[in-house]
């Protein structure tokens, strides 16, 4: 009975913590975000709000929570209000699995550094990003407007080809792991970080998780130019800023997944676990910003060109190659 | 050369391309921001910049206007309205000049049309107010005691109508008027 309190009490712990971190990352990464494409521009980026402009996020928060929530007359109330949470809430939950550490030894009591060991961890992510198609192309739809309509149909067809990518990208890390649980993949790189033998499978599952994560140079569900706002345009307030938030987790679980699939996750000499994956994460987020702030938007049949045409091909051949060289190998 | 070496170049030539887009950011990161820092740092305006109206005076600190309603009648938003007066001495004037700033779109057009240059913008365009109804300047406001832009010029020498400064033909570049009674030329 004890140990089931005890448990229970340890999980929510874990939740808490991970549920904090993420958000304030998130909230920061944006601070970040705006900061380093200022400088990629010459430009000095939010510098009134605090020092550096520290307290932006703080105001952006306020403004956002204070702001009218608006609701379309015309809008399918329901779904129309549900749809931000959707893509947020995915996009928190894909983090249950990401191991941030070795188990610790507390009381005799093993705690194991990461909020679930899912068996199929894998699995699990994958479909929660397909479930987080739904928060676009709903949101899109119910907001009964045009633009929101294109930009979700847009981000459903995008996210649905690039699914396709990403999942073929990491089938060699499966093969090579032995396992479809985060915590193995991460076990099995103890040695050496999967980038090392597997860096096509890399380039693929970097690209299309920045296509999945809607970024520039793939932000067509939001082509400001084209689309006003895309699947966002018609909400303001806080659910709005649900769709910033679930933005800016999706860029963090990205870096997470990266650092555990081909950097080697919390492994690390020196630093702790923890800060590890931390520094992991926070490089990939910064070398996305970069990204964004060097290219531009692809045109829509490049996009379903690089993805049908390339990606996938490649990761197929990738996996042939992978699977011959274990054949022979092992 | 064959397709596909074709296929290679370009394909090359595209990633030598992205590759340069990164390093040009890249070094972007390390220059300093070129980025004006408004309310601290302020830029001194050109003379020419249009912004907050004025009616300036001739060289002898007499009003230039002599409400012609020229800037009235031109002004594509309406937002000048005024009253004509005449002194004794034979000058024209405003007795009431009224600017609305709150629907002037500072398009200078009014400058352009007045022929006394009495009605200039000035550079100075730092006039956000929280309540609409203080945008509203009238004559006294408006008044500055300086030519503006064009300093030198006075509107009498020139305007070939009789005042103190002297009857008609006594004026520059002004022939004396001819006697319409006699035919001798
Ligand atoms: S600047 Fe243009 S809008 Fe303003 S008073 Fe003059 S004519 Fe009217
Ligand atoms: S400001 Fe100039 S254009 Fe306007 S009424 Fe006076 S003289 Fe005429």
């Amino acid at each position: 009975m004890t140990l089931w309190i005890s448990g229970y009490i340890l999980l929510l712990v874990k939740f808490g913590l991970v549920l904090g971190c993420l958000l304030f990352l998130a909230a920061y990464l944006v601070w970040a975000e705006r900061k380093l494409l200022a400088r990629l521009q010459i430009r000095y980026g939010p510098n009134r709000a605090g020092k550096f402009g520290l307290l932006q996020p703080i105001a952006d928060a306020v403004k956002m929570i204070t702001k009218e929530d608006i609701i379309p007359a015309e809008a399918d109330q329901s779904i129309f209000l549900l749809a931000p949470t959707v893509v947020a809430a995915t996009a928190l939950l894909m983090f249950a699995v990401v191991p941030f550490g070795e188990s610790l030894a507390i009381m005799g009591q093993r705690i194991p550094l990461v909020i679930t060991d899912l068996n199929v961890g894998l699995l699990f992510i994958f479909a929660l990003s397909s479930l987080g198609v739904y928060g676009v192309a709903l949101g899109g739809w119910a907001s009964n407007s045009k633009y929101s309509l294109l930009g979700g149909i847009r981000g459903a067809a995008q996210m649905i080809s690039y699914e396709l990518a990403l999942g073929l990208s990491l089938v060699p890390v499966v093969m090579l792991a032995g396992s479809f649980s985060l915590v193995d993949i991460v076990n099995a790189q103890s040695g050496y970080p999967y980038i090392l033998v597997q860096p096509v499978s890399f380039a693929v599952f970097f690209i299309s998780a920045m296509a999945e994560s809607k970024r520039i140079p793939f932000d067509l569900p939001e082509a400001e130019n084209e689309l006003g706002a895309g699947y966002h345009t018609e909400y303001s307030g806080m659910r709005f800023g649900l769709f910033f938030i679930g933005e800016y987790v999706h860029i963090q679980v990205l870096g997470a997944l990266t650092a555990v699939f081909f950097l080697g996750g919390w492994h690390g000499p020196f630093l702790p676990p923890f800060v590890w994956l931390l520094v992991k994460m926070i490089f990939i987020a910064l070398v996305m910003i970069w990204i964004r702030g060097t290219l531009p938007r692809l045109r829509y049949d490049q996009l379903m060109a690089l993805g049908w045409k390339v990606l996938v091909p490649v990761s197929l051949v990738n996996i042939i190659v992978t699977g011959a060289v274990i054949l022979m190998v092992g | 050369m064959t397709e596909i070496q074709q296929k290679n170049i370009s394909i090359l030539t595209a990633i030598t391309a992205i590759g340069q887009g990164f390093a040009t950011t890249f070094k972007h990161l390390f220059r300093k921001p070129i980025t004006e820092q408004y309310p601290e740092e302020k830029r001194e305006l050109p003379a020419r910049s249009r912004a907050r109206i004025v009616l300036t005076r001739d060289p002898d600190g007499r009003e230039r206007c002599v409400a012609c309603y020229l800037c009235s009648a031109v002004c594509p938003v309406s937002c000048i309205s005024m009253q004509s007066a005449e002194k004794p001495d034979g000058r024209r004037y405003a007795a009431w000049f009224r600017i609305n700033f709150g629907r002037c779109i500072y398009c200078g057009l009014c400058e352009e049309a007045c022929p006394t240059s009495a009605i200039q913008l000035t550079p100075d365009f730092e006039n956000c107010r929280r309540d609409i109804l203080t945008l509203v300047y009238e004559k006294e406001d408006l008044q500055v005691d300086h030519g503006g832009k064009d300093a030198a010029y006075n509107f009498y020498e020139y305007a070939g109508v009789a005042t103190d400064e002297g009857p008609k033909g006594s004026h520059e570049k002004e022939s004396p008027p001819v006697n319409v009674r006699s035919n001798m030329p």
